[in-house]
């Protein structure tokens, strides 16, 4: 075996500021990668058990907010003798440095991981102003 | 706060002790530490005569993982790609990649001819059964 994998972290339950959710699961922060290219902000969000229609993305001003809600995964007829895993929802919000061009967001959801694409707005582009040595 | 983690072998009623004892550390010390765990998370349920393995997945694709049984050790092996392309700027790196391999002792010896897997976002599911020959037997208690 050449590496090792190991689950990045377990997550704690997020804690509200905003009082507490009506659902009485818990809520998990999904491991994120984020990486920019010249073009785009690329948002990798890990969220197993979540259906890509259970996914909730949004975007307003720089905020964005990710959700996804884990259908509950009953096993009738058997009893959990081992438990290394729980599920629960997921959410977590970022607050973005660029402008990004909203209508060419694009966002794909396979195998558990949220594949969002985020284009930076050409207008952003635009503006940044050089900075001349001397 | 301890690393405590699971033990690699199946079920065991002294790392379930430490692992609620760990989780109550966790819990009460109210930090978010980062405790590395084995990949990938298995939940195990046990049934009448069929034990249910699930595991969590994220990111690896059908083809990649490979599930094989030798007697009642039940073996995932694969490897978690990674999706970027060329030079990128990161911002954050909070997922893994890279090959896993996790080896799970399941109760009894199971029939490796009635195996059914299953794959659903990130989600990987097992139903084994036990062998009819293997089953416990009812013994009727006769009437003097």
């Amino acid at each position: 075996m050449a590496q090792e994998v190991r689950t990045a972290a377990q997550y704690p339950p997020e804690r509200p500021d905003s009082g507490e959710r009506t659902t009485a699961r818990p809520t998990y922060l999904p491991p994120t990668d984020i990486y920019e290219t010249p073009e785009d902000i690329v948002v990798l969000a890990e969220m197993p058990g979540v259906a890509p229609e259970d996914v909730d993305i949004t975007l307003e001003r720089r905020v964005l907010t990710i959700r996804g809600r884990a259908a509950e995964r009953r096993h009738p007829g058997y009893q959990q003798i081992h438990a290394e895993y729980s599920s629960g929802d997921y959410e977590r919000v970022f607050t973005l440095s660029e402008d990004i061009d909203r209508e060419r967001i694009s966002a794909t959801h396979k195998d558990g991981v949220l594949h969002l694409i985020l284009p930076k707005a050409e207008s952003a582009k635009a503006r940044k102003i050089a900075l001349k040595a001397g | 706060m301890p690393l405590l983690g699971f033990a690699p072998y199946g079920f065991d009623p002294f790392a379930e002790l430490r692992r609620m004892q760990s989780e109550m550390n966790r819990i009460f010390s109210g930090l978010g530490a980062a405790v590395t765990r084995e990949f990938p998370p298995v939940n195990l349920w046990l049934g009448d005569n069929s034990v249910l393995v699930t595991a969590e997945l994220p990111g690896v694709g059908r083809d990649d993982i490979s599930i094989s049984l030798l007697e009642d050790v039940l073996t995932l092996e694969g490897e978690r790609r990674p999706r970027q392309e060329g030079e990128v700027r990161w911002h954050r790196r909070e997922r893994s990649y890279g090959s896993f391999s996790r080896t799970i002792q399941l109760p009894f010896r199971v029939d490796p001819d009635n195996v059914q897997a299953r794959f659903d976002n990130g989600i990987l599911e097992i139903e084994l059964q036990r062998p009819p020959e293997d089953r416990p037997k009812k013994i009727e208690i006769r009437a003097v």
